[in-house]
């Protein structure tokens, strides 16, 4: 389908922009990318009366590997990100679930930011930044505030990102030392969004699973002390405890069962893969 | 700047190494631009939502879908289109030869999408295996299933580039 009729701002600044935004509110999308709003406009199920395009701002363009994390500004690409040779090692768990986002065609544009602010329910990036942890940071023309990641992701396609605010970038917090990662997820078609996602992150104190693609919005599961002779039963508990959609993909407890199974394998993987420091 | 819905507006790019301009709405598709403003058809319109890849092109070489993006975003940028692969000649250019001989294509109507999938693709990786080159595919749809004779043209032409 063709997208509903709406007018086009090319920002030239990051000041036009957020005041185009504090002007619209909710009559008005951030694009950057467009990989996850351009389908919602095309089927129309997002109808912005104005579309503000920040991709042209060059400031927004900054990656950035410290000790505490990995931070990407608002237009930084998906395949730019991978391509950042500190990323294995700064951050395992990106590095080793980022190919499973989108396609070749949908990584060269796509943001990451993009995809956190758009909150697909079964998108890879909003499940990541859940398991992994960090913050966002939100600006209006009023000023910046952090939104840490458990607090960002409110439902299916909504984030707590006020009407005049944008997501300027996130930062990924870094991994404990010595921790494990591991990331799988079952799709129709490999770059599809997922039925299920599972994302692992095992540390000396505990393992640490987020689900995507079950209900409404990521769920992540705190661990303490786990030991692998009980991942069987905890998961078998987590399963049965969860309250996943039934779609025309895959009914509730398929997606159980892809939970407890997907979800028993990549904690053991995650947990295998610690090491001493 | 605002540009108003309903409205047509001038954009000016680069497609194929040549200047272009035309007039487009807000909401209009690059790639219904491409093809009823600019008039090259060569690439096709398919499932609308990015998951077909039957219209990606490239957008400063970088291999995307043209149904993703609306026309007045391209301001500046340069593109390219299947119809850039054949020489001014017209010769097919040596991934089309290997698809013509190994029968990579049943009705055609995906072959520009891969073609420009797999031509930026190839730049940046000289010696895929096959299981790479199924992974590079897998954002392109062929209703005709034809993926094996697709995975074996490109075997083909990486051979043959080798070897050159």
């Amino acid at each position: 389908m063709k997208p509903a009729a709406f007018s086009y701002i090319r920002a030239e600044s990051l000041g036009e922009a957020l005041d185009a935004l504090a002007q619209y509110g909710e009559d008005a999308r951030i694009i950057a990318g467009g990989q996850s709003l351009g389908p919602m406009l095309n089927m129309r199920l997002a109808a912005p009366e104005v579309l503000i395009d920040i991709m042209g701002l060059k400031d927004l363009d900054r990656i950035e590997f410290t000790d505490d994390g990995a931070m990407a500004a608002a237009c930084v690409t998906q395949a730019r990100f991978m391509g950042r040779l500190e990323l294995p090692r700064a951050q395992p768990l990106l590095y080793e679930a980022m190919p499973w986002i989108g396609h070749v065609q949908t990584r060269s544009r796509g943001t990451i930011c993009g995809s956190l602010a758009n909150a697909d329910p079964a998108a890879e990036l909003p499940l990541l930044l859940a398991t992994i942890g960090g913050v966002v940071i939100a600006q209006s023309k009023q000023g910046q505030r952090g939104i840490s990641a458990s607090d960002f992701f409110n439902g299916m396609f909504e984030t707590t990102l006020a009407p005049d605010e944008m997501l300027l970038a996130v930062k990924f917090d870094a991994p404990k030392p010595g921790s494990g990662v591991a990331f799988t997820e079952m799709a129709e078609r490999h770059g599809d969004f997922a039925i299920v996602a599972v994302a692992a992150v095992a540390d000396q104190d505990g393992v640490t699973l987020g689900l995507g693609g079950i209900g409404a919005k990521p769920v992540v599961k705190r661990f303490d002390g786990l030991a692998e002779r009980d991942v069987k039963a905890v998961l078998v508990g987590l399963a049965n405890s969860l309250d996943p959609q039934s779609d025309p993909k895959a009914d509730a407890a398929y997606r159980r069962r892809l939970s407890r199974e997907l979800g028993l394998q990549t904690v053991l993987k995650a947990m295998e893969r610690r090491h001493a420091v | 700047m605002l540009y108003e819905k309903g409205q047509r507006h001038t954009v000016a790019f680069t497609l194929n190494g040549k200047p272009v301009s035309g007039e487009a709405e807000p909401r209009m598709l690059l790639v219904d631009f491409l093809r009823h403003e600019i008039g090259l058809t060569g690439t096709h319109v398919g499932c609308e939502h990015g998951v077909c890849g039957a219209c990606t092109i490239q957008i400063d070489g970088e291999p995307a879908r043209a149904c993703l993006t609306y026309a007045l975003r391209m301001e500046g940028r340069e593109l390219r289109t299947v119809e850039a692969l054949a020489g001014d000649d017209d010769a097919l250019s040596p991934l089309q030869k290997a698809f013509k001989r190994n029968h990579a294509l049943q009705c055609g109507f995906c072959t520009p999408g891969i073609l420009m999938t797999l031509d930026a693709w190839l730049k940046t990786n000289p010696t895929p295996s096959e299981q790479d080159v199924r992974e590079a595919l897998s954002g392109n749809l062929c209703r005709c299933t034809g993926y094996a004779a697709i995975v074996r043209a490109v075997m083909d032409f990486v051979k043959e580039r080798r070897h050159a």
